[in-house]
């Protein structure tokens, strides 16, 4: 008679011809079986360290997963509330967005959250990592923490007076006076006469000028604080990479090009992909203070999909405001993930 | 050879000189601007007459009508509470959860991570975010009013529990309770402290530096809010709930021609200038809390920021 060979989990009786259980088998099905006890017991060993995790669990999943919910509005007719029921409309609102009736107004803004982020990192990235190589120079103490605190601050303000001080620096005239200080500073030194042409109305609300300052005080609020990393790595560049640079002829450019560049490169290479990846997510609070609706010259170069979306408050095209900034918002997201495959790849560290 | 790399690192170094102080100048300029428009004549600060010092007959009546505006005051004391209660609130939960995703024996772990990055990744978007606002509102009055209308609540509230969410901070806080050795733990557990105590007697004290600069960050994002506070009050049409950016806003919405929407009259110039110049005292006020507190912080977020920035 055929006899099997796995003996380890079948034993063979001879007498009566049958198969029975090994008992090393029996064990292995038995801790099996067990297993999700085992998980289970674990489980409620830490019962407490889970209960910590309660409260920011219930609080995400009330204000930021279950707004998620609302996104089903992208893909229905008619009113948004938590109560009524409404027909599906499959793709309808997307259609609408992209090439129908509201398509004139959503590229524009797309265009914008762009070009808007587009200069903003142009611009916007090298101006910390040369203030970071610049506060390396100052050798005094006390001069460059004065300085660190100087340019630190307008991170802080809110977005309330940041706006409403760049309105005011930039103002055209409030009724017979002098246009705003900066104004008056751009009128002597400036010789355009487009920009002289727009003085009076106010810079801010021109189409010309709107996105140079709207960038210009985002580097002021930002470009101080974010120096930070900057400098702790450019200050952890050893002081004997310098001295051997310097015995070997270097001159301050070369020191720069030889020694500082490349030890802070991996930390300037992660915060340049890292920037790429929020690319999308354009500060929309400060767009909807200083541009205040479609009456302005501005609006055709301020408005982003989300100032867009804001705008859209009737029922009946809601459903389109959700599509499009729905779409802003994936696109964001997938820049997001590949940027920092990307930095994982390249060096080992990533930000999540 | 010796005297060239001197004159280029001179050069270097008065060109960092120059472009630092004309930076940190620029940093500090719009707020002695508002300073001194707060003191100079009306009529001097609606013809943009102020430039650096304080212009024309000096005055100290809009700060007193600053300092006597009832409205503004309640305004005010909105920021205060949502401020001190929301961070703590924040704080809490962020702790919390923070010590527990530390933990390598956290079952799932990677899930609940995940389930936190994530909203770092992806947002709804501005609409979604207000209807699932307003209907929060609407669920917060049917258990604290008894009706649908979330006009019938304090706001205040709403504000507190549901916004100035913030994963960096939490994964800052999980960063530094990580860098907490596990010996210590241990050595608790084997004297018989709780999940609880060792939290608050081992964890908390360690990361002292940490939990100071994520407070801090909470706290200013609370004291600066203005978009959703305003989208939620004004959808109530609940003024007396007001923070004092709203509220500082509609001011200068209302009573200012900076914003464009102020019709002027020539009757009216001397409200234009009046109005501005009391904007800029309480942008002024508005600011007080932060310019008091950030001396004293600032050295600690220095330090958080490059403990959570990149991590290896």
């Amino acid at each position: 008679m055929f006899k099997l060979k796995c003996d380890d989990f079948l034993i063979y009786d001879e007498a009566t011809g049958t198969y029975s259980m090994s008992a090393e088998q029996q064990v292995r099905d038995e801790t099996e079986r067990n297993r999700w006890k085992t998980t289970g017991f674990t489980i409620l060993k830490d019962w407490r360290l889970y209960l910590m995790l309660v409260p920011m669990m219930l609080v995400y999943l009330l204000w930021k997963y279950l707004p998620m919910y609302e996104l089903t509005a992208a893909f229905k007719y008619g009113p948004q509330d938590y109560s009524s029921d409404r027909p599906w409309a499959g793709i309808y609102n997307f259609q609408t967005v992209f090439l129908g009736s509201e398509a004139l107004s959503f590229w524009p803004a797309f265009r914008n959250t762009f070009i808007i982020a587009f200069y903003g990192l142009l611009f916007g990235f090298p101006t910390p990592i040369i203030l970071a190589l610049f506060f390396n120079e100052v050798k005094s103490n006390v001069a460059r923490s004065v300085m660190q605190v100087c340019v630190y601050l307008p991170k802080f303000i809110s977005t309330v007076i940041v706006t409403s001080l760049t309105l005011a620096l930039f103002s055209g005239t409030t009724g017979g006076g002098k246009i705003g200080v900066i104004s008056q500073l751009l009128d002597k030194i400036s010789t355009s006469s487009v920009l002289h042409s727009k003085l009076n109305q106010g810079l801010v609300y021109t189409a010309e000028y709107f996105r140079p300052i709207y960038i210009i005080t985002d580097i002021w609020e930002h470009a101080g604080y974010d120096s930070i990393v900057f400098f702790a790595a450019v200050i952890a560049v050893s002081p004997t990479s310098y001295e051997a640079a310097q015995i070997d002829g270097a001159g301050k450019m070369a020191q720069m090009r030889y020694v500082v560049i490349p030890s802070i490169l991996s930390t300037v290479i992660i915060m340049l992909i890292m920037k790429i990846g929020g690319l999308l997510s354009v500060g929309y609070e400060k767009l909807y203070l200083l541009c205040p609706g479609p009456n302005k010259e501005n609006y055709a170069v301020a408005n982003v999909v989300s100032t867009w979306a804001n705008n859209l408050t009737q029922n009946s095209t809601q459903g389109y405001g959700i599509a499009g900034e729905m779409t802003n918002n994936l696109i964001g997201m997938i820049l997001v993930i590949g940027s920092n495959t990307i930095a994982r790849k390249a060096s080992d560290v990533s930000l999540y | 050879m010796k005297r060239k790399t001197e004159v280029s690192e001179l050069i270097f170094r008065i060109v960092a000189y120059f472009f630092l102080i004309v930076f940190a100048a620029m940093c500090i300029y719009p707020l002695v601007f508002a300073l001194s428009s707060m003191f100079s004549s009306w009529d001097a600060v609606r013809n943009n007459e102020v430039i650096l010092w304080p212009t024309g007959k000096l005055q100290l009546d809009s700060f007193k009508f600053v300092f006597n505006s009832a409205n503004f005051w309640v305004s005010y004391s909105n920021t205060l509470f949502v401020t001190f209660i929301g961070t703590v609130w924040c704080l809490i939960y962020s702790i919390l959860g923070a010590y527990a995703l530390s933990k390598k024996r956290l079952m799932g772990r990677h899930g609940f991570n995940f389930f936190l990055v994530f909203t770092m990744w992806f947002s709804a978007g501005v609409v979604p975010q207000f209807l699932n606002y307003k209907a929060t509102g609407s669920v917060m009055a049917t258990l604290f009013a008894g009706s649908t209308n979330m006009a019938d609540i304090d706001l205040k509230w709403l504000i507190v529990l549901a916004m100035g969410m913030n994963a960096t901070n939490i994964i800052l806080l999980r960063n530094s309770f990580e860098g907490v050795p596990s010996e210590i733990e241990e050595a608790a557990r084997i004297d018989g402290a709780t999940e609880l105590q060792i939290l608050t007697k081992v964890y908390i004290p360690m990361s002292k530096a940490t939990i100071a600069t994520v407070a801090l960050f909470f706290g200013i994002s609370r004291w600066n809010g203005y978009f959703w506070a305003y989208r939620v009050t004004s959808a109530a049409g609940q003024n007396y709930s007001w923070p004092v950016q709203v509220y500082m806003r509609d001011f200068i919405q209302k009573e200012t021609g900076l914003t464009g929407s102020y019709d002027i009259d020539t009757s009216d110039l001397a409200n234009v200038g009046q109005g501005t110049s009391i904007a800029y005292a309480m942008v002024i006020f508005a600011m007080v809390p932060i310019l008091v507190i950030y001396p004293f912080i600032q050295k600690y977020f220095a330090k958080g920021v490059n403990m959570g920035g990149v991590k290896e």
